[in-house]
């Protein structure tokens, strides 16, 4: 049965080996937060890191996470950029539907733990991977910049 | 953190109404809502049924209000939140003249009721066509106001003094002159035995306190950390999950299945043959959609087997040629025709998907006699309809619990998703979750229809002495809305196009309706605006080049009728650097649109390369909306619907081959993206007129300004979308 450590908790289940992560979280273990958009990983929408990495759960098969560390939305939080991240989208009302905003900041939590204070190059690097179909990218782009001003915590 | 997240959160964001009410609650409710009488549908047995919870105990003057004896003020929303700001707008409204404290109150959803909970303006339980704020508006000012003269009153009365020495604020009555003070909760029982006053007297404007200020949303804190649930999200006990797939061909039916090897799949529980569908039913969605995979389907593809793209504009650009319904007429058309240099166009719009963030998806649990439905929805009542047809059981014996949707955009102003769910469950023994895959999602669409405009138009010194305009399309109205559609004309096919905002002495507007055959046609964001300003207003632009006029220029000399607009379009001007000096091969293009009740101008900066690749530089709108209830949202929608219109024109079209959506997901049916998207300046001009509707306003304003863009910057005429950049590379020009 696969073990797999998710928000430093280690949860098992038992699910066939191909079947990708996202659906061990949102169905198996109902942690709902993380999204399905496409299935292919064209919109972004099922981001959850992977030892700190931006992975998209849809094409991630849960028998080849091994030792490593998931974390999701609902454990994001708890990370000092996920913090300041999740702090920022609120401070600018990114947010109308919200359907793929876990998956946004998801990948911008990633980007700002490597690149502390990105520029626009890099802030499209890491996020046109995620897709917004409310059209949100203008506010993301200021959020993620307001978040990198933040001071460390 | 504030008590308004904790309340929100507390109740996982925001919770439902679950059915009850007393006559005097209905009553009290008719009363309050008395101004859309005049709209309301036949009463049905169900409505004494139906609705607005337990009120035991709490102050409940009308459909929208509940104080509980904490002072606790929750409000039930009528219309639903997609993304587009609605569940704060309309608490800002009810909140400014109940005087509530705006950081404690709580949100439910109403439940189904056309009666209760129907918006003015359709007469339904629908929110569309950016009316939720120009709707309730005036309601909720008067439910809130009622409300809190009860309260004074019951807080006068309780002190003996007279209720005009009293005065409200923060959920709170005082009495300046001798210092007494109570909080609404305190008075929810004395307040709840008076009647409820039938005029109101609402505020002054100026005394607004929440109206026009940009107050944080209520509904985006659960939507950072995963705590938000979605339709989608639903998750019962001993819950099955369902995936389908429906017949590739419209309207196919199912011939044959094998599903001998879907059953081998590990996970997977059963599979359910319908007449149009085959659903796979397992322990979760991967079992399901493995299953769906893994069968051998073969369908009876029926009557639209051959429909294709190339037949459907053959028959649309033929039908276009017909004198169409008239929906417009002033002066003499043929005569002004006559007057002037004369010039046409036509415009032609494709196929688009609304393809919402959050696939479509239902969640049913059928007990005997009882049916419950989980899904986000635009149309409470139509859901509730739908699964009591599909269920077979009567109408109250459903309940609909709805959530805030994973976006909208007018798909889930359909219910086919909910028919289907109850069909699937049906057969199953366990409640079930149905979720569409993306590809199914895309290819059983309910399509932006395809439309062609043909305009006439001649000009005479500089101006347009007669517009002869024709728009020909499906007629969404006549399936969803009939009293849309009477003596020909679709109100919708032709709105923007009978409202033009320029002077033009000659004018004719027709409709010809034509139906692809076999292809679903519904509301798309922008609805039939979409279509009419994006002809009208390139047209516009190849007027003013024929007239050798600069585009703004042109149009200021007609806008004499329509101040507003004529207001934002200079600003937009001034904003935009209009006129200022560009790169080779870059533009500038603008578009005007009075649509929706808001007077918006918008100038487009792009860029297009040798190979006809166009690179967005620059957006800048001007939106007067009347009073903003909430400036940020107004913004905040301003900048998401451009970026909504600009995919459209950029990259949008449905294309069908033998039948079939060639279209399928993210990967052909492609999206802006963040890397593509420019700034954009929003600029939102002070008002004391009634409130516009915003939230479709950027979509309808963007591909014109974009297409005349690319006109200014390579003087190629695009008159359809999206755009062609094989006719604007360098070379290709004609």
């Amino acid at each position: 049965m696969p073990a797999v450590k998710i928000n430093g908790e280690v949860r098992t289940f038992d699910v066939p080996d191909d079947m990708p992560l996202l659906w061990v979280l949102r169905d198996v273990l109902g942690m709902t937060g993380t999204k399905f958009g496409c299935g292919i990983a064209q919109c972004g929408a099922c981001t959850v890191h992977v030892d700190g990495n931006p992975v998209r759960s849809c094409l991630l098969p849960v028998s080849l996470i091994g030792e490593k560390s998931i974390t999701t939305i609902e454990g994001i939080g708890a990370t000092p950029t996920g913090a300041k991240i999740q702090k920022a989208w609120l401070d600018l009302e990114v947010i109308q539907c919200g359907y793929c905003q876990s998956g946004q900041i998801m990948s911008a939590a990633a980007l700002l733990a490597v690149t502390p204070h990105p520029d626009d190059a890099d802030i499209d690097a890491a996020m046109a991977g995620n897709i917004c179909r409310c059209g949100t990218y203008v506010r993301i782009r200021e959020a993620i910049k307001l978040a990198a001003s933040e001071p460390r915590t | 953190m504030s008590l308004i997240e904790n309340s929100l959160i507390g109740c996982h964001s925001i919770e439902n109404l679950t059915p009850t009410v007393s006559r005097r609650g209905l009553l009290k409710a008719s009363l309050a809502a008395g101004f859309t009488l005049a709209f309301r549908l036949p009463l049905r047995a169900s409505d004494e049924m139906d609705q607005s919870a337990n009120n035991e105990g709490k102050f409940a003057p009308n459909a929208f209000i509940r104080i509980d004896h904490t002072g606790q003020t929750t409000l039930v929303m009528p219309q639903v939140e997609m993304g587009q700001g609605v569940y704060t707008a309309l608490p800002q409204i009810l909140a400014e003249e109940l005087d509530a404290d705006f950081g404690k109150v709580a949100l439910v959803h109403a439940p189904p009721s056309d009666k209760i909970y129907g918006n003015p303006l359709f007469g339904i339980q629908a929110t569309g066509n950016s009316n939720s704020v120009r709707a309730f508006w005036k309601p909720l000012r008067i439910a809130g106001a009622a409300a809190r003269t009860m309260l004074v009153q019951a807080a006068a009365a309780q002190w003996q003094v007279d209720p005009t020495s009293c005065s409200a604020a923060d959920g709170v009555v005082r009495h300046p002159a001798s210092g007494r003070t109570l909080a609404y909760g305190d008075l929810a029982d004395a307040a709840g035995q008076l009647s409820v006053p039938p005029a109101p007297v609402l505020k002054d404007p100026k005394d607004f306190v929440l109206i026009g200020k940009p107050l944080k949303r209520l509904d985006t804190p659960g939507k950072t950390n995963g705590s938000v649930v979605y339709g989608i999200d639903t998750m019962l006990p001993g819950m099955k999950f369902a995936t389908l797939a429906a017949s590739p061909v419209f309207g196919g039916k199912v011939k044959h299945v094998d599903d001998s090897a879907a059953k081998t799949v590990p996970g997977v529980r059963q599979v359910v043959v319908l007449d149009d569908l085959v659903a796979v039913v397992g322990d979760h969605m991967w079992a399901a959609k493995t299953g769906l995979d893994a069968l051998a389907i073969t369908w009876d593809e029926g009557a639209n087997a051959d429909v294709s793209s190339q037949q459907i504009w053959a028959d649309l650009r033929a039908a276009s040629k017909q004198d169409g319904a008239i929906a417009k007429s002033v002066g003499d058309v043929a005569k002004g025709l006559l007057q002037g240099e004369k010039i046409d166009g036509e415009f032609e719009l494709p196929f688009l998907a609304h393809a919402p963030m959050e696939p479509m998806n239902c969640t049913v649990r059928l007990t005997p006699g009882a049916c419950e439905i989980w899904t986000g929805t635009q149309v409470m009542t139509r859901v509730q309809e739908t699964a009591a047809k599909a269920a077979g059981v009567p109408l109250q014996k459903v309940t609909v619990h709805n959530h805030l949707l994973g976006g909208g955009f007018g798909r889930r102003l359909e219910a086919d998703m909910v028919d289907s769910a109850v069909r699937i469950a049906k057969h199953v023994d366990a409640p079930i979750k149905v979720v569409w895959t993306r590809e199914e999602d895309i290819r059983h669409d309910v399509y932006r229809p395809v439309y062609r405009d043909v305009i006439s138009a001649a000009l005479s010194n500089g101006k347009i002495t007669a517009w002869k305009y024709r728009v020909t399309g499906s007629s969404i109205m006549a399936r969803w809305f009939p009293a849309g559609f009477q003596k020909g004309v679709d109100i919708d096919a032709v709105d923007s196009a009978v409202d033009i905002p320029y002077d033009i002495a000659n004018l004719q507007v027709e409709y010809v309706r034509t139906e692809p055959p076999g292809v679903p046609t519904g509301f798309w964001r922008g609805v039939g605006p979409n279509n009419n300003v994006f002809a009208i207003e390139c047209f516009m632009d190849d007027l003013a080049r024929k007239a050798g006029a600069d585009p703004i220029a042109f149009r200021r000399g007609m806008l004499g009728k329509t101040p507003r607009l004529l207001a934002a379009l200079d600003l937009v001007a001034e904003k935009s650097g209009w006129g200022k000096p560009l790169p080779a091969r870059a533009g500038r293009g603008v578009s005007v649109q009075p649509s929706f009740a808001s007077f918006i101008a918008t100038v487009v900066e792009a860029q297009v390369d040798d190979h006809g690749e166009v690179t967005l530089r620059k957006v800048t709108s001007v939106v007067d909306t009347g009073i903003a209830v909430n400036p940020d949202i107004v913004v905040a929608q301003l900048q998401g619907g451009l970026i909504f219109g600009l995919t459209a024109a950029l990259y949008g079209e449905i294309t069908i081959d033998k039948g079939r959506v060639r279209q399928s997901n993210f990967n052909d049916y492609r999206m802006l993206r963040i890397d593509e998207v420019p700034p954009i300046e929003v600029h939102v001009v002070k008002s004391g007129e009634e409130p516009g509707g915003i939230g479709e306003t950027g979509v309808t304003a963007g591909p014109p300004a974009l297409r005349n863009a690319i006109y200014a910057a390579t003087g190629v005429r695009l008159n359809r979308l999206p755009i062609d950049r094989g006719a604007l590379a360098v070379g290709r020009q004609v």
